[in-house]
């Protein structure tokens, strides 16, 4: 039946931006850290989102993250002769995470969210009066 | 007698079933705004409710160019999807415009409900004359 697949749909898109919006809650938190858990400085990592096709309807698909990548650019570099985790030169290398770009990420990731919690209460709604056909 | 119930009823509960089916589309559409080269889907309303009305089902056979390819027996029924440009294109190839969604996801739940109410009001205008 295809409003009970809006509704998988859209819980599909729901897991998918929270996972989103997980990853930049975890970049913002360690915009600041100097070394990640393998002891090398924290790379911000971004989630790949994927379509995938529901084959009983053609046409239309849910979403997954189909992986989670490492943001690759360079660890930023800061002058701080007196940080314990400072080499010969007096460099400590900072995360890569770029704070203004997670933001934006946040923002696009909570607007579509929330309009696909509205894609399924209308869904929910729909089907309920469904419910009530003939009396 | 059954029969011509059934007649009564089934140009609204094909329209009902074709409003699910764009309902579906849009959701999903919905879904996928932030998928890198998504193309955002529809179907042509008027033309696969008559479609439906006439019985004809759209079919997509496999086509075989070279001796080693498969035929497909069958084909797959396929609803005409139809794939929109968008007015605006996103960088990573996404042509879902989210205002225009939602406002098509609003209008197509609408017009469900009416296609519902007149189904409805059908039903009631049988059942008053079996009741008198």
């Amino acid at each position: 039946m295809s409003l009970t697949n809006i509704l998988n749909i859209s819980a599909s898109a729901l897991a998918a931006q929270s996972q989103r919006l997980n990853t930049v809650a975890s970049n913002l938190a360690n915009a600041e850290s100097t070394a990640g858990a393998d002891g090398q400085a924290y790379r911000a990592r971004q989630v790949i989102f994927t379509a995938v096709p529901q084959t009983e309807s053609p046409g239309s698909a849910s979403v997954k993250v189909s992986q989670v990548v490492e943001d690759q650019s360079p660890a930023r570099r800061v002058y701080e002769p007196n940080h314990p985790a400072a080499d010969e030169e007096g460099y400590v290398s900072m995360s890569n995470v770029n704070v203004v770009e997670e933001m934006v990420n946040m923002i696009s990731a909570s607007r579509s969210y929330q309009s696909n919690v509205e894609v399924m209460n209308t869904a929910k709604n729909l089907m309920l009066k469904l419910l009530t056909l003939g009396t | 007698m059954l029969n011509s119930l059934d007649a009564t009823l089934r140009f609204q509960e094909q329209a009902l079933k074709v409003h699910s089916q764009r309902q579906q589309l849009i959701a999903s559409n919905i879904a996928n705004a932030d998928t890198p080269n998504y193309k955002a889907a529809d179907i042509n309303f008027a033309d696969a409710l008559r479609d439906a009305q006439s019985g004809v089902k759209k079919t997509v056979v496999l086509q075989t160019s070279a001796p080693g390819h498969i035929a497909s027996a069958h084909g797959n029924n396929v609803a005409q999807v139809v794939y929109s440009t968008a007015s605006q294109p996103a960088a990573d190839g996404n042509t879902v415009e989210m205002d225009a969604e939602r406002a098509r996801f609003a209008d197509n739940a609408v017009r469900y409900e009416t296609a519902f109410r007149f189904l409805n009001q059908q039903i009631k205008g049988l059942l008053s004359a079996i009741q008198g």
